[in-house]
């Protein structure tokens, strides 16, 4: 059953390549593919939940090292959201292409597809050297989506996208695989780490820099700069980014290999993570700030993204269980939020072809569903009840006083501040400045796809608040604790 | 039959050079090429499977007994490499039916066969022989007939850059002339096995320490190691097509081998790396070649012209996993000399597809390629990933090895270059495919299509293979440990 | 003295040295050719000078002689021999294609064509 998650998405991408001529064909089959997958992700989570630890080799590969798929609490988590928020990206995605009448839209889903078979890979990836081989697919199935537009602005948007991608894949990521296998001799994942115990300070604390800078995806500064530069591809593209597939994949990774590879007692014992503590702290801060200078919206919002990585880069490197089980709270409630917040963007786009914050006057009064959704959205990235971010953010706070470091405390004070300087502006804007050219509105509410995806995504965001023991109870799966 | 099938190796495709210049009509000498092959391929499978425990053949050329007679001795290691060989030619062969047919003209056309024969037979000759001085034949009839292979290309720069390669080649395999005939001084043996029972008693003499050297340089400068590389892009970049992707894959390889059988087998490795400071000397080397080799490549405006430079990178890899000096390492050698086969193989195919459409190889004629010739330009990226390095292709594999090897050996500088001239093969990958894929096809021009399936084919074959063997490594990996083991256990 | 005894491998050093000075400085291809053809020659001669045994005479069979000359670097060079005509012959060929399609001979001159176009 699991091969079946790299199976379906790839099919349906073959599927689709074909379906150039009958576009509503085409579309049925990405919203086909997408529900199975989701179907798919549910009944694997049944099994996973219930105890299951199921496998499934592909490839024989390196002697000991095989590609091979293996599911766990924390990759059933991010397989969900990731199938599930496809679903809703697709039916945006098609409202959002037709409405913009972009080209190559059958290249545009045919890749959307590998990709998500690319995020897949890398949910279920059942050991180190898969996820890296599924993580590189990802950079580079990801490519033609951002370089969509195919103009100048887009190659060098692609060239900064992959170049830092790759570089600190192949330059640092690579490097630490290859470090655990000579020194665990094995890349698997075991719960509490491959690495001995007793492996000294010096020796962990750079292998751990090697993952944290290397896994470009999480976007730690000063290798964030991939994220505002993709923000050329189309929307439903940064809203894949930002909330399904490319974003998540790093923190997912972070916390796959802070739990699995090198276990939180081994990171504990030698305070090998809490330097990272620092580098995800600033991230947090420096990026919240440059968010606030952004007038672009999308830009803003990719800074912002930046931002809430490092939330869960910086609750990973507690090294205690509430920190793991609030970084994977955060991934879904992040998600949630951000993908809101990008597709209300592209909305935006679409029905008024406005792109920066300071043409939003008003625009509240024309865009009322659009703007409320935002709203809520924002709300949910503050952090604020009775939105999906409060939950995560509260247990990310347990971990930071679990761990006895008051400092994050105060940092992430300082950054809830922060994101809501940056975002309730953007609904004071819309709602309670006057429009700038008075008279009757020059365009209408966002097309219906759209809202549909967007209240969804809205509704997922309270569904989060509303059921947060069930999202509990499926955290602490990972972890096995209390 | 079977037992002479180390013989028949040889003669097939020697046989089949004359009978393409008496059968010089038509297709035939295509046909005739085509068949040489494809038999030489079956007989190389046939002797690999045959030595795949660590057994030896050991064959008596007109049945005079070693040492004193000349002796074709195969085990895990050469079979790979004739394997290696006659697959390459198997596949390149088919492509050449059309590529040829528009790169070289039809009174030309029995020439080109022949020649490509004879190289065959060089190449295969110097895979299986067990004598020091018929490694030197085998050398030169392999040599002179890529030299007027690659004169045959249609530039007229093709006749200098063969020239240039005559004189350099020339003087290469002299030097491991002089080589041989100072150890055959000193043990009065020309037989490989003979000889390394023979020399290790003496392995403090100058004489034999000059032989080294001089068999050492003459051989890399067959491999083109920097700084020994200068004959190889333009050799490259100005011979037809089929020539160059047939070169690309195997003479720098075959020459590779011989650096390991001299290495490990003859001279055995107590003396290459304890007395002579090969590590360091190939370490050194290796290095700044990658490095540089890779920064010109950068700024190259002819894609052919780049993908040699490339090679000589790529080489470069190759040497460097040798002067590890441990398993590992040397498997990471072995293994790429297959894997940068397949890919070298692939690209230069690929751009065979483009001459053949576009009739320029420039870096401008690629523009708009990757809607025009969507088949064609997908097999360039996907072997232009394979020289990165990305996983799933077959060059992570190689890439893999070489820096576990290092990292094995605390080399972890060694490492990062390795992994810092993987990006630099990025960027010079990515500025071919963003021409492709960014910029509009010119408007007037010739028409660009994807070639017919027959160039397409091999094409893709060899694509392929670049990602079977990067999914599925227990043919490549373990003939190559294989390999390794027997090698370094002392033969 | 045994500087004289080694007469035969000095002769080799000295042909080698300008064989391949010949090689490298001269700008003519035919010259390099034959620069190339001497430096060949140099190898020949140390193969054969190494064959020589005290006392020996030619290495054919005949009446009354007991010691010969070792015939197998005679055998090895005759091979090398062969070799070099075919690697002069291809060389020469190649003089003949380069003068006709650049009109110079010069490896000067062609370097400049071949910046140029």
């Amino acid at each position: 059953m699991l091969i079946l998650t790299l199976i379906i998405p790839l099919a349906g991408a073959v599927v689709i390549s074909m379906l150039d001529r009958t576009p509503n064909l085409r579309e049925t089959a990405t919203l086909l593919t997408a529900a199975l997958l989701f179907a798919l992700n549910i009944a694997l989570a049944i099994d996973v939940f219930d105890g299951a630890r199921p496998t499934f080799e592909i490839a024989g590969f390196i002697p000991g090292a095989p590609i091979m798929l293996g599911a766990e609490p924390l990759g059933v988590i991010f397989g969900l959201i990731a199938s599930g928020l496809w679903i809703v990206t697709s039916v945006y995605s098609i409202g959002y292409m037709r409405g913009k009448n972009e080209a190559n839209q059958t290249r545009f889903f045919t890749f959307f597809a590998i990709a998500l078979a690319s995020t897949m890979g890398v949910a279920y990836g059942g050991n180190l050297i898969s996820l890296f081989i599924f993580y590189e697919a990802l950079s580079l199935s990801t490519y033609p989506l951002v370089t969509h537009h195919n103009n100048e602005a887009a190659r060098q948007g692609g060239r900064t996208y992959l170049g830092v991608l790759l570089g600190t894949s192949i330059g640092f990521f690579l490097f630490g695989v290859l470090w655990v296998w000579l020194e665990a001799g094995t890349v698997a994942f075991v719960p509490g780490g491959v690495l001995p115990d007793g492996t000294d300070w010096a020796l962990v604390a750079p292998m751990l820099a090697l993952f944290i800078f290397g896994i470009g995806k999480v976007g730690v500064m000063p290798f964030h700069r991939w994220l505002p530069a993709a923000m050329v591809a189309p929307t439903p593209v940064s809203a894949l980014l930002h909330a399904v597939a490319v974003v998540k994949a790093g923190v997912f990774s972070v916390l796959k290999v802070t739990y699995y590879t090198f276990g939180i007692d081994l990171l504990s014992a030698t305070g090998s993570s809490d330097f990272f503590l620092w580098v995800a702290a600033a991230t947090i801060v420096i990026a919240s700030i440059i968010a606030l200078r952004q007038d672009n919206l999308k830009r803003r919002l990719a800074y912002s993204t930046v931002s809430q990585l490092s939330y869960i880069v910086l609750a990973a490197m507690l090294a205690n269980s509430a920190g793991i089980v609030g970084g994977a709270l955060h991934i879904a409630s992040h998600a949630f939020g951000k993908i809101t917040l990008f597709f209300c963007a592209g909305a935006i786009y679409v029905a008024a072809n406005k792109t920066t914050v300071s043409q939003l006057r008003g625009i509240g009064r024309a865009m009322p569903w659009t703007m409320t959704f935002f709203a809520i959205g924002a709300i949910s990235i503050i952090g604020l009840p009775p939105t999906a971010g409060f939950v995560s953010k509260w247990y990310i706070l347990q971990g930071v006083i679990d761990a006895g470091q008051p400092a994050m405390a105060g940092v992430l004070i300082v950054s809830t501040l922060l994101s809501a300087a940056y975002l309730m502006p953007i609904v004071y804007t819309a709602f309670f400045q006057a429009p700038e050219a008075s008279g009757a509105p020059t365009h209408g509410e966002a097309p219906p796809t759209i809202l549909i995806a967007l209240g969804v995504s809205v509704a997922l965001t309270f569904a989060m608040f509303v059921f947060s023991e069930s999202a509990l109870k499926a955290a602490f799966q990972i972890t096995g604790g209390i | 039959m079977i037992s002479q099938l180390p013989a028949l190796q040889v003669v097939i495709p020697l046989i089949g050079a004359p009978l393409c210049i008496i059968l010089r009509r038509g297709a035939l000498p295509w046909l005739v090429a085509l068949l040489a092959s494809w038999v030489a391929l079956a007989m190389a499978a046939t002797l690999l499977s045959q030595v795949g425990d660590g057994e030896v053949i050991s064959y008596a050329v007109g049945g005079w007994l070693a040492p004193l007679g000349i002796e074709y001795r195969i085990d895990v290691l050469n079979a790979y490499m004739m394997l290696l060989v006659a697959g390459t030619s198997s596949i390149v062969l088919p492509f050449a039916y059309k590529s040829v047919a528009k790169e070289i003209p039809e009174e030309k056309h029995y020439l080109f066969y022949s020649g490509f024969l004879l190289m065959l037979t060089g190449l295969l000759g110097m895979a299986i022989t067990g004598d020091a001085f018929n490694v030197f034949v085998f050398i030169e009839i392999s040599s002179l007939s890529s030299y007027a292979m690659i004169a045959m290309g249609r530039d007229r720069r093709a006749l200098s850059a063969a020239f240039t390669y005559l004189v350099m080649g020339t003087v290469g395999a002299t030097f491991f002339l002089i080589g041989v005939g100072l150890i055959y001084a000193v043990t009065g043996t020309l037989n490989m096995a003979d000889l390394a029972d023979r020399l290790p008693p003496i392995y403090e003499s100058r004489t034999v320490l000059a032989a080294f050297a001089f068999i050492s340089v003459g051989i890399l400068l067959k491999l083109a190691l920097f700084p020994l590389h200068l004959w190889l892009p333009n050799a490259y970049t100005y011979a037809p097509s089929v020539v160059t992707a047939f070169l690309a894959a195997t003479a720098t390889k075959v020459a590779l081998y011989l650096l390991l059988r001299f290495g490990y087998t003859v001279f055995g490795a107590d003396f290459v790396f304890d007395i002579v400071p090969s590590s360091q000397v190939l370490l050194a080397l290796a290095l700044v070649g990658v490095v540089v080799a890779s920064t010109v490549a950068i700024f190259q405006n002819d894609v052919k012209r780049l993908l040699a430079y490339s090679s000589v990178a790529q080489v470069g890899y190759i040497v460097l996993g040798i002067s590890y000096a441990n398993v590992t390492g040397l498997t990471a050698s072995i293994v790429h000399i297959f894997n940068h086969a397949a890919t070298k193989g692939a690209l230069f195919l690929a751009m065979g597809c483009i001459a053949y459409a576009a009739g320029a190889c420039r870096l401008e004629s690629f523009a708009g390629l990757g809607k025009r010739m969507p088949m064609t330009m997908a097999a360039f990226v996907i072997g232009g990933l394979s020289l990165i390095g990305v996983p799933l292709t077959a060059g992570f594999v190689s890439k893999w090895y070489l820096v576990l090897g290092a990292l094995e050996k605390g080399w972890w500088p060694v490492a990062v270059v390795i992994l810092a001239t993987s990006l630099l093969a990025a960027v010079y990958v990515w500025r071919v495919v963003e021409v492709a894929y960014f910029r509009d096809p010119p408007a007037e021009g010739p028409v660009l299509s994807d070639p017919p399936f027959a160039l397409l084919a091999p094409t893709w074959i060899l694509t392929g293979a670049c990602v079977y063997f990067g999914i599925e490594t227990s043919l490549s990996v373990g003939f190559a440990e294989q390999a390794a083991l027997f090698l370094m256990g002392g033969s | 003295m045994e500087v004289l005894g080694h007469f035969n491998y000095w002769i080799v050093v000295v042909l080698m040295m300008i064989g391949f000075y010949a090689l490298i400085a001269r700008g003519n291809l035919i010259k390099k050719i034959v620069g190339l053809n001497i430096f060949q020659a140099s190898v020949f001669l140390l193969f054969i000078s190494f064959g020589k045994v005290t006392g020996g005479s030619a290495p054919i069979i005949a009446e009354g002689i007991e010691v010969y000359s070792n015939p197998l670097p005679h055998v090895l060079i005759l091979t090398a021999i062969v070799v070099g005509v075919a690697t002069t012959a291809l060389g020469l060929a190649l003089v003949v294609r380069i003068n006709e399609r650049y009109g110079t001979i010069e490896e000067t001159e062609i370097a400049q064509m071949d910046g140029e176009s």
